[in-house]
């Protein structure tokens, strides 16, 4: 058979530990990023990747991110595993994100409060879950199986929702944070879903953030989104990944870090990717953010 | 209380299974802060599922967005998806059905051609995907007593694809790949087209009858000697020592059979 021995690969051990992030601003890497990221004065704290793009076999994507990862510490997205969905996990893609684990020992382990799987189709999409107590002990079960395939903790991340259910037996809030409490998974806090859902819905996303448990939040996404209306004339937030971050954001998020304390803090930006220097001036932002509430660090500051 | 205990296993097949039908009702267990079923909300989901599957195709199949154009192969794209959703997670391996697809699609019956192409595009994206191996060396052929040679066998290198096509798949699939469009084609000019990816770049050589026959009868195991005996049989001239360089260059292969 072929030689293990990869000559692409880096001889040397990575440099950074999997230790936890630092309260400051990363980004999600994109491979066409990958020259300025390495060419210029350091910028980002971290890189998010998405699970799923490294799930091949080898070639340009495994070795660009053996690169990265040499520098930086690294936070793995999945957008795959499904955990809301009715059916049984798929340990075939389980197993895949467990090696994308164990390769490259990411700093924090993501995925979503959502579903993206019918059968044997996969939709591409992070699909709502009604809160009922039944998807609760559902979407607890396939944490757990997830979290002792992977040896531990993941974050589970907040959706962006368009659309309720009618059989709602509790608040987005209650529902992560009693998965929070059974299965001790960690969160993760998207400050930009928190606007666009409850927006879209009508409620007050000071409200939901009071009573979100961020005391488990261990990281936070920030993107942009798309203003639309629905058949009533209402605006619709579409979380479109697209765009700089929204104002309204901008303010929800530091009243975020005002309760929590520094997080680490990824800018997303998926889809009409610009140039490197766009995603920088959003971290600086961010990080404004982080050192204008460090330097009053007690200032309603929420202890638990 | 048990029938609403199982809810979700009910409901969820519902949900999904409006989104990649536009005739699909709005499911009916659905609601929005104005208190009704609004189709416009659950219609932002079909949306996304549908937007981010053509993207996808596009990202797989750059040179048929290319050459089709971007709005119709929006259409086409649109087509395919409803009729051969993801069966897998991973996106980068989507679309393996599609040359079959736009083989049988009337509308591209005046371009035969495309569905060659699109399997260009599906060996270089495998090529892409594949496991990392180090290529054969040339000192590998010359450390070989001369006796030997004709029962060697070559062991492919796992990224190496190849394609017998009818069509010139591969100065297409290269003219519509680069910002170079390059000269005038024949389409109809039939090509052998060998992808490889010996480091991290993949690679792509158009090759005549004769060479495409000997490297084709290589891949599939068979000795030196009957792969030269097949590229002569084609008719076409044949130089055993230009095509062995030429299969060295290409990083096709990894190593002799038996050989470490």
């Amino acid at each position: 058979m072929l030689h293990a021995s990869n000559t692409h690969e880096p001889s040397h051990p990575v440099r950074i530990p999997a230790h936890l992030l630092r309260p400051r601003a990363g980004a999600g890497f994109k491979p066409e990023h990958l020259s300025s990221i390495l060419n210029e004065e350091p910028s980002a704290a971290f890189f998010e990747v998405h699970a799923e793009n490294y799930m091949g076999k080898g070639g340009a994507p495994h070795a660009q991110l053996t690169r990265l990862r040499q520098d930086y510490p690294l936070s793995v997205h999945g957008v795959g595993m499904s955990i809301g969905a009715p059916g049984a996990l798929d340990t075939t893609h389980l197993n895949r994100l467990k090696a994308v684990v164990d390769r490259w020992q990411p700093a924090l382990v993501s995925e979503h409060l959502a579903w993206s799987t019918h059968e044997e189709t996969y939709l591409n999409d992070l699909l709502p879950v009604p809160y009922t107590n039944e998807v609760l002990a559902r979407v607890c079960n396939h944490i757990d199986e997830t979290q002792s395939a992977l040896a531990r903790p993941i974050l589970l991340e907040n959706p962006s929702t368009y659309v309720q259910f009618d059989q709602c037996e509790m608040s987005e809030s209650d529902f992560i944070r009693e998965i929070a409490r059974r299965t001790g998974c960690g969160l993760l806090l998207d400050v930009n879903n928190v606007f666009v859902s409850a927006t879209n819905h009508g409620y007050s996303p000071v409200d939901y953030l009071d009573s979100f448990p961020l005391e488990k939040v261990r990281e936070i996404h920030l993107a942009g989104h798309a203003t639309e209306e629905d058949s009533f004339g209402n605006p619709l937030l579409i979380d479109a990944h697209d765009r700089p971050v929204a104002d309204e954001v901008w303010e929800l998020y530091r009243h975020v870090i005002a309760l929590s304390g520094p997080l680490p803090t990824l800018i997303e930006w998926d889809n009409d990717i610009p140039d490197w220097s766009v995603l920088v001036a959003e971290m600086v932002a961010a990080n404004a953010v982080l050192d204008d509430v460090a330097t009053a660090p007690l200032l309603g500051r929420r202890h638990g | 209380m048990v029938e609403t205990a199982r809810r979700w296993a009910y409901d969820a097949p519902v949900f999904a299974g409006g989104l990649l039908n536009a005739d699909a009702a709005t499911p009916s267990f659905l609601t929005s802060k104005s208190g009704a079923n609004d189709p416009r909300r659950y219609a932002v989901y079909r949306n996304n599922v549908m937007v981010s599957l053509i993207r996808a195709m596009e990202a797989n199949f750059p040179a048929i967005a290319r050459l089709v154009g971007e709005e119709f192969f929006s259409a086409l794209a649109q087509v395919f998806i409803s009729a051969n959703p993801p069966r897998t997670r991973l996106l980068f391996e989507y679309g393996a059905e599609f040359p079959i697809f736009l083989e049988s699609f009337e509308p591209v019956r005046p371009y035969p051609y495309l569905a060659d192409v699109a399997r260009v595009e599906q060996m270089w994206r495998e090529a892409f995907h594949e496991t990392d191996a180090p290529v054969m060396a040339a000192v590998d052929f010359t450390d070989i007593p001369p006796l030997q040679l004709p029962a060697l066998k070559l062991s492919a290198h796992p990224a190496t694809r190849i394609l017998n096509s009818s069509f010139a798949a591969g100065s297409i699939f290269t003219a519509n790949r680069s910002d170079d469009p390059g000269g005038n084609i024949d389409p109809t000019k039939g090509e052998w087209v060998l992808v490889t990816r010996p480091h991290m770049d993949c690679e792509v050589r158009i090759l005549g009858t004769a060479s495409g026959t000997f490297i084709n009868a290589l891949l599939a195991s068979e000795t030196l000697e009957a792969a030269a005996v097949s590229a002569m049989s084609t008719g076409e001239p044949f130089d055993l020592a230009t095509n062995i360089s030429g299969l060295l260059a290409s990083g096709a292969f990894t190593s002799i059979e038996g050989v470490e």
